[in-house]
Order: C-alpha cells, then sequence, then structure tokens
C-alpha cells in the first residue's frame, strides 16, 4: 500500500462537472490491493463515469460482498452510501435496498468467485428479477486472497504462476447472463477505459439490471504467460468489434458514423447510446445474434468485449411488481402502513 | 514526438525549476533537504560551491529562483528559498575547515582583479586553490563593492559581509586597498597574465545647476541609481508631480516606474525637439501611452528650493535653429514638482581604459563582452558583474566571476578559452523499501512562513540592528516541507510498463497519459489526461510501449514528486531517481565524462 494518500493539490487544474465537483470529489480511500491491481484501473474508470455523469454522490449506493473486487468500493465514491455484505449476498441486499429506495442508483461489485462460486444462485435471481442496478464482475480468473487458486472463470489449459494447468470448464459469465434474459450485458477490460468508461455509463443510465464482466488481471497471481487474464494475452485476444459512445442529453453527436446501420438507442433519460461500429449484420439488440457472436468469436480464442446487448425496453423488478414511483424510504408511514382496519378490508377481499 | 533524452543535462534541470533560474545553478532543493535533517553545515557547504556567499545572499539575492519556485504552480506562493539560505547560513558550525584552501605552491600566473565586489571575490575564490597570484584593486578602504555601499547594514549585518569575504582573502589574495586603477595600459604593462574587472556599473551623471547643492537634495534623483534602488525595493513612492530630465531609454523607464510608484503628472522635459531623442521610438509610445508628457525645448536653467525643499525646477523655453546647434531664449518658466529624475546619460566608468589597447566598446559606451566566457576583445581582459552587462545583482556576479575564472584558468593554460568544461549529470535511486523514499515524499499544505521582524521602535534605536529575525526552529521546520524536491524525478523506463494504467490513476495531478503518438508537440499536448497548457513546462515523452504502440507522456509542469506513481508501478517501470546536477568549475578536467 502507498506511503502516503493521494495528496490534494491546490491549484491542480482539474475540469468540474455540472455539479461544480471535480473528479477529486469522486474518489475514495487510497487503494490498499496490491500495485497494478486491474481492479484499480476500474475503480477509476468508475470515478471517471459518476464524475463525468455529474452523479450528486449521495444518490449512489454502492454494494460489495467478499474478495479483492470487494474491497473496491471504499476506493470510489467516499460521499456514497455502501455496503460489505457476506460472500456473494451483495445481489439479495441490493435487491432490498432497492426495493426500499429506487431513487437510488445501485452499483454492485463483485469478482469471478463472489459472484460465481459461493454466490452464483443470488446472482442469477437478481438477473431473473431485472434489479435495477449496475453489475460489475472483476474477473481474473484466480482467488487471489487466498493466493491464486482457480476461480470458476479459469480457461482450461490456463495455467497457475507455477504452472500447474486448469481441467475444469468455465462459467462464462456474459452467456450466462444472457441465457437468463439480462437485459445488458457487456464486457470490458481494465486495461481499456476508452471502452469502458461509455460502458459503466450506459449501465448506470439503463434501466434494469445491467451486467459488466470486465477482465481484470491479477498482478501477483494471474498475469504470467500461462494466464489468459493477463495484460498481454487481453491486448493480444481483445476482439474490439462493437464500438458504442454514450451521449448525454446535452451531447451533440460529433462522433463519426460511417456506416448507415448503426444503432442508435434512445435512454429513460433522454441520453443515447450510439454504435459506431458493429460486426457484420450484428443487432445488439437481438440477443440470439449476441449468444451467436459470443459463441462463435470465442471458438475462435478471442475475447468479445464492448456493450453485447441491451433491451431498454425491459421491465425491472419494481415495474413487474407494481410498485410506487415515489420511493419507500420517503413515502410517508400513514401511506406506507395504512393501518389495522385498511390490512382487515384488504383480508376480507380474499373471503 | 520523439522520447525525450532525459541523459542531457538540460531535461531535468529544467525540472528543477529554481535551480534552472538561479544563475549560479544551486543546487536548492538538496540544500533544503540537509537543513530539513538538521546539517546545516552541509546545507551551507551545497550553498557555497555554486553561490560563495551563502550568508549575503540569504539577505539580500534578487531570487530568480523564488517566482520560478514550483510551489507557487501548486499553491501561489514560492518556497522561502532565500530565507532559508539565511537558515544555513546563521546555524552552521564552524566550517573554516572545510572551506577551499589557497594552493601550497603558486602555479607562476599572475591575475589581477579590478574591484573587491563579489564577482572579482568570486574569481579569487576559484583561482587560489589552483595556484594563481590574484591581487585584487580596490579604491575604498574595504572589500564588498556593491554588497556593502548599495546594502543598508540593518539588511546586511556587517560580520556576515566581513565573514564571507574574509573566507576568501584568507585564502591568500592581495589585496590592494585604496588603490584606484586609472590605467588599464599600466596593468596590462605591469605584466598581469591576466585581468579581470568587477569594477562595477557605470553611474549616472549629475546635473550640476543653480540650486542643485542647496537643501538636502533628497527629492533630486540620478535615474540609473534610482532605478536600481527601486528594483531592490528600497525606493516604493514617489510624489504625485515628476520632472524626469532626459531623452534616452533610461529615461522612459524612469517616468514609466514613477507613474507606477505613485506620480500622476510625469513630465519627460527635453532641451531639443522629438527628432534628436535618443530612446527607441517603441518606447516613446509606451511612455505616451501611460499618460505621460513629452515636453520638448524646455532647457533646465536652476533647482527652486525653498527651505531647503524642492518647489521646482526653472526652465528655459527655447527656439533651434535647423539642425538644432544653436538656440535662442524665448521665456523662462518654473514647473514645481515634488521629484526630479535625472536621466542625461551616464558617466564614463571606464574612463580609465585606454581606447587604443584592443578593448572593444559598443552600445552605451559598454565594453564588448562574450557573454559565456566573459572574455573582452583582448584576450587577457575580462569582465564581471555590473561591470559587463549594467546592473544586475550578487548572484549574477557571482555566476559571471565562476565562468570568468574558467576562462582565465583555459586562457593561462594555453587552452581555448572557449573548450568550456562539461556539464556532468547522475540519476541516482532513492528507492529505500517498496513504498519508501530516501525523502519525504508527502505534500505539505503549509502556507509560506512569514518572516518576523524586529518591532518598530527597537529598530530605529540602532541603525545597524538587522531587521529581519531570520526563521525560528518551527517555521523552518514547516517551510523545509513546502519544497517539493523536484530533484527527485520520477524516471520512466518504457521496456518494464504492462501499460495497467496504476500510475495515472494514482497521480494527484493527472500529469500521466498513455497515448497514441502525435507527431506535433501541440498536438500531444492537446491529448493529455489533462491539457498541458503551460508551453514553457517540458513534456517527457517515453519510446513506444511494448503491448500496444503508445507512449507514456508526463508534463512536467505540476507534478509534486510524490512518488506515488513509482509506488503504484507494479514493474518498476516508473522509479524516483535523484537528478544531481555536476557543474564545472576553474579546474575541472575538461576531459571528464569523455
Amino acid at each position: 500500500m502507498p506511503s502516503i494518500r493521494k495528496p490534494l493539490i491546490p491549484l491542480a487544474p482539474h475540469a468540474t462537472n455540472s455539479l461544480g465537483l471535480t473528479v477529486r470529489d469522486y474518489e475514495g480511500s487510497m487503494s490498499t490491493l496490491c500495485a497494478g491491481c486491474g481492479h484499480d484501473s476500474i475503480t477509476a474508470a468508475i470515478v471517471q463515469t459518476f464524475f463525468e455523469l455529474g452523479t450528486p454522490p449521495e444518490l449512489i449506493a454502492k454494494l460489495s460482498g467478499i474478495g479483492c473486487s470487494s474491497k473496491t468500493p471504499t476506493y470510489f465514491v467516499a460521499g456514497a452510501h455502501g455496503f460489505n455484505s457476506v460472500h456473494g449476498r451483495m445481489p439479495p441486499i441490493v435487491t432490498g435496498a432497492n426495493a426500499a429506495n429506487r431513487a437510488n442508483i445501485h452499483i454492485g461489485i463483485s469478482g469471478d468467485g463472489d459472484s460465481l462460486s459461493i454466490g452464483t444462485g443470488h446472482l442469477v435471481h437478481a438477473i431473473r428479477k431485472n434489479v435495477n442496478m449496475v453489475y460489475i464482475i472483476e474477473n481474473n480468473g484466480v482467488y487471489g486472497l487466498t493466493k491464486g487458486q482457480f476461480s470458476p472463470t479459469a480457461d482450461v489449459g490456463s495455467t497457475t504462476k507455477r504452472g500447474v494447468p486448469n481441467d475444469v470448464p468455465p462459467i462464462d459469465p456474459v452467456e450466462l447472463a444472457l441465457s437468463l434474459g439480462a437485459s445488458f450485458v457487456a464486457r470490458s477490460f481494465s486495461g481499456d477505459k476508452k471502452q469502458l468508461i461509455p460502458i459503466l455509463k450506459a449501465a448506470v443510465e439503463h434501466h434494469g439490471f445491467a451486467l459488466i464482466d470486465v477482465i481484470s488481471p491479477c498482478i501477483q497471481f494471474n498475469n504470467h504467460q500461462g494466464s489468459t487474464k493477463s495484460y498481454k494475452y487481453m491486448r493480444e485476444h481483445e476482439l474490439n468489434e462493437i464500438d458504442s459512445v454514450f451521449l448525454q442529453p446535452s451531447e451533440v453527436i460529433t462522433a463519426e458514423l460511417p456506416r448507415d446501420s448503426s444503432v442508435s438507442i434512445a435512454m429513460h433519460d433522454g441520453s443515447k447510446i450510439l454504435f459506431r461500429t458493429l460486426p457484420d449484420n450484428y443487432d445488439p439488440r437481438d440477443r440470439n445474434a449476441a449468444v451467436n457472436y459470443v459463441s462463435r468469436t470465442k471458438a475462435n480464442g478471442e475475447v468479445p468485449t464492448g456493450l453485447l446487448f441491451i433491451d431498454q425496453e425491459s421491465s425491472d423488478i419494481h415495474d413487474l411488481n407494481r410498485t410506487t414511483e415515489e420511493p419507500l424510504i420517503t413515502l410517508p408511514f400513514k401511506k406506507l402502513c395504512p393501518g389495522k382496519s385498511e390490512l382487515m378490508k384488504f383480508q376480507e377481499s380474499f373471503v | 514526438m520523439k522520447p525525450t533524452e532525459i541523459n542531457n543535462p538540460n531535461f531535468f534541470h529544467r525540472v528543477v525549476d529554481c535551480q534552472w533560474a538561479c544563475p549560479a545553478h544551486t543546487n536548492v532543493p538538496e540544500y533544503i533537504r540537509l537543513i530539513a535533517q538538521g546539517r546545516y553545515d552541509d546545507a551551507y557547504m551545497v550553498n557555497r560551491t555554486s553561490n560563495v556567499f551563502p550568508g549575503i545572499l540569504g539577505r539580500t539575492c534578487d531570487r530568480p529562483c523564488e517566482p520560478a519556485c514550483r510551489r507557487a504552480r501548486v499553491d501561489g506562493t514560492p518556497v522561502a528559498i532565500c530565507r532559508l539560505k539565511r537558515v544555513a547560513a546563521d546555524l552552521k558550525g564552524d566550517i573554516t575547515e572545510r572551506l577551499p584552501k589557497g594552493a601550497e605552491t603558486l602555479n607562476g600566473k599572475r591575475v589581477a582583479c579590478v574591484g573587491a565586489g563579489p564577482a572579482s571575490l568570486t574569481v579569487a575564490n576559484d583561482l587560489l586553490p589552483l595556484g594563481y597570484a590574484v591581487t585584487i584593486f580596490e579604491s575604498s578602504l574595504k572589500p564588498g563593492g556593491l554588497m556593502r555601499t548599495n546594502i543598508p547594514s540593518f539588511r546586511l549585518p556587517e560580520e556576515v559581509l566581513d565573514s564571507e569575504i574574509e573566507a576568501i582573502v584568507s585564502m591568500g589574495a592581495h589585496m590592494r586597498y585604496g588603490t584606484e586603477i586609472t590605467s588599464m595600459k599600466q596593468l596590462l604593462d605591469d605584466g598581469f597574465d591576466s585581468i579581470f574587472v568587477g569594477s562595477g556599473a557605470p553611474r549616472g551623471k549629475d546635473l550640476e545647476l543653480e540650486g542643485r547643492r542647496d537643501g538636502s537634495g533628497e527629492r533630486i534623483h540620478i535615474g540609473i541609481d534610482w532605478l536600481q534602488s527601486v528594483a531592490f525595493g528600497h525606493i516604493t513612492e514617489i510624489g504625485k508631480r515628476v520632472l524626469v530630465i532626459g531623452v534616452g531609454n533610461t529615461a522612459m523607464d524612469c517616468c514609466r516606474t514613477a507613474r507606477r510608484l505613485g506620480g500622476k503628472d510625469v513630465r519627460i522635459m527635453a532641451r531639443r525637439p522629438r527628432e534628436y531623442f535618443k530612446a527607441s521610438p517603441w518606447e516613446l509610445e509606451d511612455a505616451e501611452e501611460e499618460g505621460i508628457e513629452i515636453v520638448v525645448n524646455y532647457a533646465p536653467k536652476r533647482f527652486v528650493i525653498e527651505d531647503g525643499q524642492l518647489e521646482g525646477v526653472e526652465f528655459d523655453i527655447v527656439k533651434w535653429n535647423e539642425g538644432a546647434t544653436h538656440s535662442e531664449v524665448l521665456d523662462t518658466v518654473i514647473i514645481p514638482c515634488d521629484d526630479v529624475i535625472l536621466a542625461i546619460g551616464q558617466e564614463n566608468a571606464f574612463s580609465w581604459i585606454e581606447r587604443d589597447i584592443g578593448i572593444e566598446f559598443g552600445k552605451w559606451d559598454m565594453p564588448v563582452v562574450d557573454e559565456v566566457t566573459m572574455q573582452s576583445t583582448h584576450p587577457k581582459v575580462y569582465f564581471g558583474g555590473d561591470a559587463a552587462f549594467g546592473p544586475k545583482n550578487i548572484i549574477w556576479a557571482v555566476a559571471h566571476g565562476h565562468e570568468a575564472a574558467i576562462s582565465i584558468n583555459n586562457y593561462c593554460q594555453g587552452a581555448p578559452v572557449g573548450d568550456r568544461p562539461p556539464i556532468g549529470m547522475n540519476l541516482i535511486n532513492q528507492k529505500m523499501g517498496l513504498t519508501e523514499w530516501s525523502y519525504h515524499n508527502d505534500f505539505n499544505p503549509s502556507p509560506r512562513q512569514q518572516m518576523t521582524h524586529v518591532d518598530l521602535i527597537k529598530r530605529f534605536e540602532d541603525l545597524s540592528l538587522e531587521v529581519e529575525l531570520g526563521f525560528n526552529p518551527e517555521q523552518t521546520a514547516r517551510e523545509v516541507e513546502r519544497c517539493l524536491n523536484c530533484d527527485v524525478e520520477p524516471v520512466f523506463q518504457a521496456k518494464l510498463c504492462i501499460e495497467c494504467d496504476a500510475c495515472i490513476d494514482v497521480c494527484p495531478v493527472q500529469c500521466l497519459t498513455i497515448t497514441e503518438n502525435h507527431e506535433e508537440e501541440l498536438d500531444l499536448r492537446r491529448h493529455l489526461t489533462a491539457p498541458a497548457e503551460a508551453l514553457d513546462q517540458l513534456l517527457y515523452v517515453s519510446s513506444t510501449l511494448a503491448q500496444t504502440g503508445r507512449i507514456m507522456v508526463k508534463d512536467e509542469n505540476i507534478c509534486v514528486h510524490c512518488g506515488l506513481c513509482a509506488e503504484r508501478c507494479p514493474t518498476a517501470a516508473w522509479n524516483m531517481d535523484k537528478f544531481v546536477l555536476q557543474l564545472s568549475y576553474a579546474g575541472t578536467s575538461n576531459n571528464k565524462g569523455k
């Protein structure tokens, strides 16, 4: 861990956002992760995302489970609400938090172990219920905190630091999410903020469950020759055909649009996702196309990245349960809990 | 852009803003760290190597380092470099043993220095240990030159001045006090191998008219001296009505300065019409733009003094014939004023230098002097200090002295004078542990410490009571921590970088970027994490990175040298190395580094 805190420099020429805050106002404590950890880059991307979106810190709820990844909410947006749950139990806690206060922006940070070993069941149900949240899997293929055993996302044939190969087939979180009907599925790489930040912005604005699988090299245990989750491997195998930009309502389209078939998706708040480049005949609104694309490119030994699938018309958990527009937390007690007589009336309706 | 050549001493030297700005290139961060450690003797010696007079300069220096200080770009006020220098000088112990000593055997070469000011003393300081016999001629009875005459003792106590001069004189300089040199030819004929002229700047001319010596004359100023006093901060105000007599560039400087010091009605009084003015046309325009009235055909006749006070100046209004060779008086008027500034030219300071012995004189009757070697057009004769290029300040005189000493040594040893000893550099790893450095890397938000002064009543009891008390230990402790250690450089090795972004994310001032290269510097500057808008500050550009072919770029502008980039780097591609500039002085081997 660094010897000093990141100092605040009075005259550093930091830009301000629509709230008059600088990027430094969206930081948290100093990271205690290993120097060079991919997770720290994802943290920086999240900081930049909320800064650029101009999100009031007090409207953000950041939640996590256990693991290196789950330490990271401490390192961004010090002014946000936070909850560090039991291992693998972040999704149900978010489900509850989101049920109580739908006005907050919920961001869950998890890892490949937290989400795809101990917490798989909870992840699956959060996707199914379409909880309105950003769900980031900081995916490094190993259990870093326990010194580098294979995690469920380790590819067959990839090796430990000592050279022992993995024989157990992996779970691909993207394929899992697509098959479960997730409404927003993306993959990115911690070493590519240019791609990651627009995806994060779109995920924040997305109405429903947004899963982002971010390959995030473990500098200590999985950045070696036999790794398929190293910086080098990702730089050589990252397939970056799907290029999207996120435009806030006020932004004018200046991006070059080379093809007529470019897809533009309007978000609830008036912002837009604009796909600048897509593989031939690819429609990011077509779930089957996404499934086919991911499995086809994977078979070629490539790691497809980008915003792979989005269904902006999906119904989230509140739509499905027909809850009030007003967050339960701000609903007056009389309305939230109308009393015994109303309960009796309600129960009589079943008789 | 091409990768930065960090092995060129000039790159990191420019990053150490204070050292770059100092004419003598004093290693400021190094001595501030030594003060922080309580190593005052070492701090003093670091200073003395380059600036020779740490105690004097710690009180009187013009401080070119402070406006350059990075700290000012970071929190608005520079580190109090000069006053820290004084701390080292005041608190040092007995350093006699560590001072350079005169040579035991002479080398048979004789050098004459004219004037015993800082430039000549520096020449003696550099040449005496090499075995030269140095004779210093001084017209007054004490050494120090301008350091003694122009700086009042309440700013510079005499004992500080005396002890630092004595350190040089005691190395074996032959001091010839009360000896005015009247002929350069004679000096050359006396068989000196080399002559250094450090006799100070020419003086401004006075105007001896009726009334000049009545009263105290304190409201009648000699232009050049007055400007100098303003520059040094001795004069900070002037009356509302000011008459400037003279038509040269100095006159323009005087009237414009007077405007800034409170002059409302400032006039240039000229004897002759405008086409005969010496001032450059643009200087005239600039003065007029500032509301200065230029009055022609007024010839000064007498100073009007009443009860010892200057009331005005009486002028003849004249009419000139064609060619302005002859004038007739039309009328006489008295123009009332609060101050008069005389800018009618300079006394010829070099009347003692014969014009037919090979020493060429140029503009403003100043000698033609090489800016690097300080050599005049006569191979044996060198100039330095204010005698070389007009009034500057002590630290420049020291810098000139060092350069002249190198030249004189070269000349006397038969080497080409232009053959300057090389400037070297070193980069020394500062890593002490995984996240531990040999310097204090944290940013300290303390504001600049204010100097405490002797209270008002006490200071007027004794004219030579030093007004500034110097920093106390707490102030010193705070001020040293304000230094950003600009000489401890993040140094980057592209081949080790895995492009994980850790350094970029952790940098508190967003001065790092990994980006595609751009051919034009301006283009590259626009594509950085934070646009690099300070064009006078350098970019540090890496060679191509292995994985993506991009480059690492560092904007040197407000890097606070906190070392976080190096601490967060998993591969030690960034490391903190101390940059040490190896300056050369007379006697440094010319073969060094070759």
